[in-house]
């Protein structure tokens, strides 16, 4: 459990990250070099576009520590045990994301149903008696419940038979793609799908692909998440001065995330 | 998962080996004596668990449990790596082996001269993108020799053969693609011509595969997986146990340790958790994730295969070592395997039929009341059975297990398996929001915590006659590194603090302690050296699944991070720092 007198020994310890940026004239970005459409190391994903937005604001080139976002990434980056190997933001992580102090939310995202527009097909909740009858691709991260949303709620609505899994992690023989890839050529029925991974690889089908917010019905896990941007506990003074940055660009920020194409959620729940 | 090898017949050891050490060749254990012609040396160490039957008891009976009061360091050597330090050097004639976890090197040590200086250092060339695909710290469990060759397995999944006396690199294969979540961390093992290797790598889906390469061109002769069609498993019965085609990321990787029966020419290993899916979503046995196979070590296909822990819900990964021993079973002496799960029970089999003689608790256990001896199926408490919809409370043992990978040891003296246990219970709860690979989802709590008592480990004696616990020696921290038992009555092991502890075989009095520079993760070993003396060695730094915590650096704040480690092992920090050190003790 957390105690207090953990906490208040962390932020002692903490190396002040402003300071950092300040001296080496840089400020570092903890990114993956492979994780389209979010980022990759040609700087081709939106979170790459939006650090060159930050960085104007902090008169520094942007410059990247580049690791796996999977386990141990915070600790491997923003925590790395040689201050070389330091970041001093993350560009993604979910509101209150506990590893790091988070900025508020400068966006919001669901999952999203994915499937062929034009076949007559409209599915808008997992209560849907045709996903009983439909093959379904979800996303897979590991065992021990550590899975998307929609994993559990399939398996808790006995829809377990005709699930089909697709690995997160990337590799040559299954890039993220290739999930939204199976929907456009009809491998499966449907999927779902993490929206700003959903949106992005269905603009690049030829087949036109319907995106429908999954809604969280009672005692169901959350499909929509607000995602912040991350700097190291403890560090409220780069935290503060990200936030004003934030607060600022956030139009050109929303139209890059538009450009990209992230489905985008207001509270009302609803696609815009 | 994790969640998370071995032996050999060791036809050249005479080539590095002093030709007296050779002829001084004697049997290890009686499981031992039909090899005991081929087998290494007893002054020597030449693979990590020492013999074939993975016994870890050397003949050596210089130091004894009178005189190891006396035991001082003799030298030691820093590795130079931070990261943790399982496995154990090997001793072959006059050179010791060390190797490092990530980025894997490997010195080769001159015992011949004063002080032991490097004779040789082999760095690989590795991409620094492996690391955040090792599950549980960038651990390796060690080299092995035969005939003038080392053998190494890297993280990136490359097997290397390396000459023995130069450090040449001869050969290097790639049995898989760190990108795909494949990784390596076992010992390979050597069995007549061929060195076989097993893949890490659960946490990923990664379908388990087991290995082998012809020792002399590194060309693979066969591989065989734990799940899939009777062709590609060398076993029938897997494809049924599974929905669809979900074999295909079914799991069952194959990390840990081998050991090998000579006489029926099968080698024994065992498998990992069953892939990605919660359990849940793969109805059905799952095999054969959580399985000990004996394979023929020609043709990889199995003999037998006995599945421990059917349809896993708490990553009890199946991969502890299966020692090789020839046990008074109710009257009769039998070839058996014996082997402490990480699911809390002590499995004696019929090493030839893969019959189950007996199951019984080694820690304390309640996620099942016993095993049935006629079906070999545990009895499970449904309360204690996780499931994505509930939350699980108090779940002994812990996903880190009862015994993790440190291995235990075996004296033919006393009858006594020595075995370093984990005294941890886990809560499966809540929920709390994640992120990976750019997807935020919300995932089940994994807290590990001290079992009953509060003692986070106990190093016991085991009687696997009886099935009964002799005496034990309780620890603060988990028993994280492996056991050594010798002919002087004296069984070595490390704790996650630091201390190399020297016990009485017979009472478990400790009779003897160093505090070495970080915590032990790694397996103790004994050799004499060239100048006639008995040596004992041992490599501190702490890291691994346990140690992730302070190996890493990571926020103590978080009590599921490191898959639950912080939660159990949070002040490890106050008793021990990073630092890969081999120290050498003798008596003066």
């Amino acid at each position: 459990m957390i105690t207090l007198a953990l906490r208040c020994v962390c932020a002692v310890l903490l190396w002040p990250g402003l300071a950092a940026a300040q001296e080496t004239g840089q400020f570092r970005v903890c990114s993956d070099p492979q994780n389209l459409p979010f980022s990759n190391d040609r700087l081709e994903g939106f979170e790459n576009k939006i650090a060159e937005l930050i960085a104007k604001d902090f008169a520094v080139t942007p410059s990247y520590i580049w690791w796996g976002q999977r386990r141990g990434f915070i600790r491997n980056t923003m925590n790395a045990t040689l201050k070389e190997g330091r970041c001093d933001y993350v560009m993604g992580v979910p509101d209150k994301y506990d590893l790091v102090l988070t900025t508020r939310p400068y966006y919001r995202s669901t999952y999203v149903f994915v499937y062929p527009r034009g076949k007559g097909l409209t599915i808008a909740s997992l209560d849907d008696p045709a996903l009983k009858k439909m093959k379904i691709g979800v996303h897979l991260l590991g065992d021990d419940y550590t899975n998307p949303p929609p994993v559990h709620e399939l398996s808790k609505r006995g829809i377990v038979d005709n699930v089909v899994g697709f690995s997160t992690f990337y590799s040559a023989e299954n890039p993220p793609s290739a999930i939204i890839d199976a929907v456009a050529n009809g491998r499966i029925d449907l999927a779902i799908v993490w929206g700003p991974v959903a949106g992005y690889f269905a603009r690049r089908q030829r087949v036109g692909l319907e995106l429908v917010p999954v809604p969280s019905g009672k005692g169901d896990l959350p499909f929509a998440f607000d995602i912040a941007m991350g700097v190291k506990r403890g560090n409220e003074a780069l935290r503060t001065r990200l936030q004003a940055v934030l607060d600022k660009r956030q139009p050109e920020i929303t139209k890059i995330l538009k450009d990209y194409g992230v489905p985008l959620l207001e509270r009302t729940g609803k696609v815009r | 998962m994790k969640r998370w090898s071995s032996l050999f017949l060791v036809v050249g050891a005479c080539g590095l080996a002093s030709a007296a050490a050779c002829s001084r060749t004697t049997s290890d254990s009686p499981a031992d004596a039909t090899a005991a012609a081929a087998s290494s040396a007893d002054n020597d160490w030449s693979m990590p668990n020492k013999n074939q039957s993975a016994t870890r008891y050397s003949a050596v009976s210089e130091i004894t449990a009178d005189n190891v009061k006396n035991l001082k360091v003799a030298w030691s050597f820093s590795t130079g790596v931070l990261r943790g330090h399982e496995g154990e050097p090997i001793v072959v004639g006059s050179t010791m082996y060390v190797h490092t976890p990530f980025p894997n090197n490997v010195y080769a040590l001159d015992l011949s001269k004063e002080g032991a200086p490097v004779k040789w250092k082999y760095t690989p060339k590795q991409d620094a993108a492996v690391i955040p695909v090792a599950c549980c710290d960038t651990v390796n469990r060690g080299v092995t020799y035969s005939n003038g060759k080392i053998f190494l397995n890297q993280l990136d999944t490359h097997t290397v053969a390396l000459d023995a006396e130069t450090g040449k690199e001869l050969w290097k294969v790639k049995q898989g693609d760190y990108r795909n979540g494949q990784t390596m961390t076992s010992a390979p093992m050597v069995v007549k011509d061929k060195v076989i290797s097993g893949v890490s790598g659960g946490e990923f889906g990664v379908r388990g595969f087991v290995t082998a390469n012809d020792i002399n061109t590194g060309k693979q002769v066969w591989r065989m997986y734990s799940t899939g069609p009777e062709e590609e498993v060398g076993f029938p019965g897997s494809v049924e146990t599974w929905k669809g085609d979900e074999w295909k990321r079914g799991g069952g990787t194959t990390w840990g340790w081998y050991s090998y029966d000579p006489e029926l020419d099968l080698f024994y290993h065992g498998t990992g958790n069953p892939g990605s899916w919660n359990p849940d979503q793969r109805p059905g046995d799952n095999k054969y994730s959580m399985t000990i196979f004996a394979r023929n070590p020609d043709t990889g296909k199995a003999a037998w295969a006995y599945q421990k822990t059917p349809h896993d819900a708490w990553d009890y990964d199946g991969i502890n070592e299966n020692v090789l021993v020839d046990l008074n079973i109710n009257g009769s002496m039998r070839k058996v395997l014996v082997n402490f799960d990480r699911n809390g029970f002590s499995y004696v089999l019929d090493r030839k039929t893969g019959e189950l003689l007996q199951a019984n608790p080694f820690v304390f256990v309640n996620w099942a009341k016993g095993v049935d001896l006629k079906s070999g199926r545990p009895i499970e408490d449904p309360a204690k059975r996780t499931s994505s919809t509930q939350n699980t409370k108090d779940i002994c043992p812990s996903a880190m297990g009862g015994k993790n990978q440190q291995p235990v040891s075996y004296s033919p003296r006393t009858g006594y398996f020595y075995v370093p246990t984990n005294n941890l219970c886990m809560d499966y709860e809540g929920v709390e929001v994640k992120y990976q690979q750019g997807q935020p989802y919300v995932g089940a709590i994994v807290v590990s915590k001290p079992g009953p008592g509060g003692n986070r480990g106990e190093f016991i004696a085991w009687d696997p006659t009886t099935g009964k616990k002799v005496w034990g020696i309780k620890e603060e921290l988990s028993a994280w590194g492996g056991a050594l038992s010798t002919a002087g009555d004296v069984v070595f092991y490390g704790t996650m603090e630091g201390w190399l502890k020297a016990v009485n075989a017979k009472t478990g009095d400790i009779l003897w302690k160093f505090k070495t520079p970080s915590g032990i993760i790694g397996n103790p070993m004994t050799y004499v050296g060239p100048d006639g003396k008995q040596y004992v060695a041992v490599l501190s730094g702490i890291g691994g699944w346990s140690g992730i915590g302070v190996a890493a650096d990571m926020s103590l704040d978080d009590p599921t991070a490191g898959l639950g480690a912080i939660g159990a092992f949070k002040d490890l920090a106050n008793f021990s720092n990073q630092g890969g050190v081999l120290t050498v003790f003798t008596l003066p």
